[in-house]
């Protein structure tokens, strides 16, 4: 089982590994995981390898729209997110699992995104062997 | 190796040193060691732990002096939490620093290099 929304049906693709897998379980805010994480993947792509995403946990919450810096008073990761498709990033798969327990339907995220179910999370990582987790 | 825990708050950095320890002693090599996340306070010159403690500047230091393992901390990182070598504290007008040689501030693109060149990363996070 894996449902895509959005456009782009390359994003379905967990057979092609990538250069890199990132793996990213932390919320936006309260930490700098996620930013960290993303400050990698971006490096890396901007060094012209391929870069696929992996949200996971609390990383699901990355991808809700209308995000802002907010009361917190950190810069948030929404404008890093916005900025993967200039850097070719387009590999993004999420947690079928974790958005469900979130209450997040597929088709309310910000960017088109694969879900996968556990058995198939644990083929990507096990196709890609350069992996990094934040 | 990449170390994302910071040390004497988390066990992460003392394992990944015994890691790295064990790992050179079984007679591999020990190419880069990269500092992230809160791991770049490893490479604070001015850490002064009790004497009867784990030195953690000093073990990873003797890393590089006798295995030539570079030591690397992603500038990024470590200029937002106070890590700063001579050159960056004169590029930012501070007044004193506290990164020095062996520990090389650098960008994250060493980390996804030495990770492609390398047969293995071993990740210690908190």
């Amino acid at each position: 089982m894996n449902s895509t929304s959005g456009i782009s049906p390359a994003t379905t693709a967990i057979d092609a590994p990538q250069d890199l897998l990132i793996v990213l379980r932390h919320a936006p805010h309260g930490s700098s995981w996620l930013r960290e994480g993303l400050d990698v993947a971006l490096v890396a792509a901007a060094f012209g390898k391929r870069v696929g995403l992996l949200f996971q946990g609390d990383g699901v919450f990355a991808l809700l729209q209308g995000q802002s810096s907010g009361p917190l008073a950190q810069k948030g990761t929404h404008p890093q997110l916005a900025m993967l498709e200039m850097y070719d990033i387009e590999h993004l798969w999420v947690s079928e699992a974790a958005l469900a327990a979130r209450g997040l339907p597929v088709d309310s995220l910000m960017l088109p995104v694969t879900s996968l179910e556990a058995s198939r999370i644990a083929r990507l990582m096990h196709s890609h062997p350069h992996t990094l987790i934040f | 190796m990449l170390v994302h825990a910071a040390p004497y708050s988390q066990q992460g950095a003392l394992s990944a040193l015994r890691f790295a320890n064990a790992v050179v002693e079984r007679g591999h090599r020990l190419s880069t060691v990269f500092f992230y996340h809160d791991g770049v306070h490893n490479a604070s010159a001015l850490m002064s732990p009790p004497q009867d403690e784990v030195q953690l500047a000093d073990g990873w230091k003797r890393l590089h002096r006798e295995g030539g393992t570079q030591l690397l901390v992603c500038i990024a990182a470590g200029l937002r939490r106070g890590l700063v070598d001579t050159g960056e504290a004169a590029r930012h007008g501070l007044n004193s620093h506290s990164v020095e040689p062996p520990f090389e501030l650098t960008g994250v693109g060493q980390l996804v290099d030495a990770m492609l060149e390398n047969d293995r990363l071993i990740t210690f996070a908190p």
